[in-house]
């Protein structure tokens, strides 16, 4: 598989007991490109993200991921006993300097809260230092779960502006799992529905950036019906 | 909606104010509770005075006072309390040693728990300072089973608290660090052993109580020298006042090490204080 691709997974399959909840998945993931993993609850989101990450290796299929990967979880899992810089740069080889933590969260605009300890920070702001941590490794691959599930409408959409900035300035591949379809839509260049184990549908959105909400309304319709919502009965 | 507009900045504003008021009056010990102990101090000083308590039973708060003092001037007391807090020491160094290793082997690799675990759980549940004429038997009379007895009571708190504490780390935490690439020692100093910081510090000041209850015991049941022979001492001469300048000092040590446990547990638990 010579191949430039970032991402390149070919029939994976995933078994908790004797249930499968990936089952022969394909998935190709361009440098750079933005994709956005709808799913039902349940739907194997989080156990492919797992899979992609490292953090489960118990799987059978093929898989490459060239080069750096960095996740965020819908919980920012910030070390509570390190100060805010410190969690950003923890665990990054070579070590490195406070100075690189700082520009880190000038990114996210927290560096003013360098030195806080993570309980002090609001649920968007610990979120931003997961971002920041993500992002300082300079990852090929930014894994993110659900990492707006938490948070209120507000905050969440202040973060959708932070994201496609930080996308646009760093150029990492992105992998977007989230149950938002709207958040889908406004955010990635490709949108794929999980359903039974596998790709179901896969939709690309070509809309410049940034996006309003009723840019990709003709698209909207048909993931919720991927998703199984009668939109009329829900709206 | 300007009425709840103008009263958010009044209410930012005052709320400083009242978070120094909440502060200043915490500084400073509210006196009351000094009331009830101070009487009964005097009540004990007048009953003595009024022979309702004769000497032989108890001596009066003054003449334990003049005893301690007394004791210090000779140098006495000092001599005793520096064997006894030597074999507090030691004992204590050889027990948390001891209970922490353990307790980090079976919290941190399966077998070792398949192998550490069962055995302290069993030996746990032994009254361990019945296990005194045993030691006398196996370690003689001298300071070793002193000693031995204090590191015995110190190694189970501190084995419990540890293990439980490395135990109990947040699974999702040792996920997101390992996808963030920490190796397996940066996991253990980062994560693992600062989450069960907590409860190591909880199993050692339940072990520094248990550090002096079992010198205490110790002490009384053999001593030639030692706050505890000073104490046993006495009584063959119904010296009542010293008895309790004896205990006092008991009481004191172990009031000292639990404020000195508390004092490393707010500079080292910050991150979690409210
Ligand atoms: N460690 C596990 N053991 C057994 N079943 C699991 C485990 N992790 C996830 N599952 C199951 O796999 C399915 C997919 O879970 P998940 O990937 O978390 O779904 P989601 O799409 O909501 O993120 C669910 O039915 C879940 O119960
Ligand atoms: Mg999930």
């Amino acid at each position: 598989m010579a191949s430039s691709l970032t991402v390149e997974v070919r029939g994976l399959t995933k078994e908790f007991g004797d249930r499968a909840v990936l089952r022969e998945l394909d998935l190709d993931i361009a440098p750079g490109e933005f994709v956005a993993l709808l799913g039902r609850s349940g739907s194997g989101k989080s156990t492919l993200l797992k899979v992609l990450a490292g953090l489960d290796t118990a799987v059978t299929g093929e898989f490459t991921v060239d080069g750096q990967v960095s996740v965020a979880f819908q919980q920012p899992r910030l070390l509570p006993w390190r100060r805010v810089w410190r969690n950003v740069v923890l665990g990054l080889h070579p070590v490195v300097g406070r100075d690189v933590a700082l520009k880190a969260l000038d990114e996210v605009r927290l560096a003013d809260h360098a030195d806080a300890w993570p309980r002090t920070l609001s649920g968007g702001e610990a979120q931003r230092v997961s971002l920041a941590r993500a992002l300082v490794r300079e990852p090929e691959l930014l894994l993110l779960d659900e990492p707006f599930g938490a948070l209120d409408a507000l905050t969440r959409m202040a973060m959708h502006r932070l994201v496609e900035t930080l996308w646009q300035q760093h150029k990492p591949a992105v992998l977007l799992v989230t149950h938002d379809v709207d958040e889908a839509l406004l955010l990635a260049d490709r949108v794929l529905v999980l359903d039974e184990g596998r790709i179901a549908s896969e939709y690309i959105l070509g809309h410049p950036r940034p996006r309003e909400l009723s840019d990709h309304i003709d698209v909207r319709a048909q993931v919720l019906r991927d998703l199984g919502v009668n939109e009329r009965a829900t709206a | 909606m300007s009425i709840s507009t103008l009263g958010a900045p009044a209410r930012a504003e005052s709320a400083p104010e009242s978070l120094s008021v909440k502060k200043s009056r915490r500084r400073l010990p509210d006196l009351r509770r000094w009331i009830s102990p101070l009487a009964i101090v005097a009540l004990w000083q007048i009953a003595c005075e009024t022979g309702v308590l004769p000497p032989d039973k108890l001596s009066s708060p003054w003449t334990v006072l003049q005893a301690g003092i007394e004791l210090a001037g000779t140098g006495e007391l000092g001599d005793a309390f520096v064997v006894s807090t030597t074999r507090v020491g030691i004992g204590f160094g050889i027990g948390a040693l001891i209970g922490i290793v353990l307790g980090i082997v079976a919290g941190l690799s399966r077998w070792g728990n398949y192998l550490v675990d069962p055995p302290v759980q069993m030996l746990r549940t032994l009254p361990f300072l019945g296990l005194i004429p045993l030691f006398i038997l196996w370690f003689g009379i001298g300071e070793e089973p002193k000693i031995a007895l204090v590191a015995l009571g110190v190694a189970f708190p501190l084995y419990l608290n540890v293990h439980s504490g490395i135990r109990n780390v947040d699974d999702h935490l040792v996920e997101a660090t390992t996808a963030l690439g920490f190796t397996r020692t940066e996991r253990l100093v980062h994560v693992v052993l600062p989450a069960a910081l907590p409860n190591t510090l909880v199993g050692l000041r339940q072990s520094l109580g248990v550090a002096w209850l079992s010198l205490i015991v110790g002490e009384q049941v053999n001593a030639s020298s030692g706050l505890g022979y000073l104490i046993n001492n006495a009584r063959e001469f119904l010296r009542t006042d010293v008895i309790v300048v004896g205990l006092v000092v008991y009481a004191a040590l172990g009031l000292v090490t639990d404020a000195i446990v508390r004092l490393v547990e707010r500079r080292a638990l910050r991150w979690r204080a409210a």
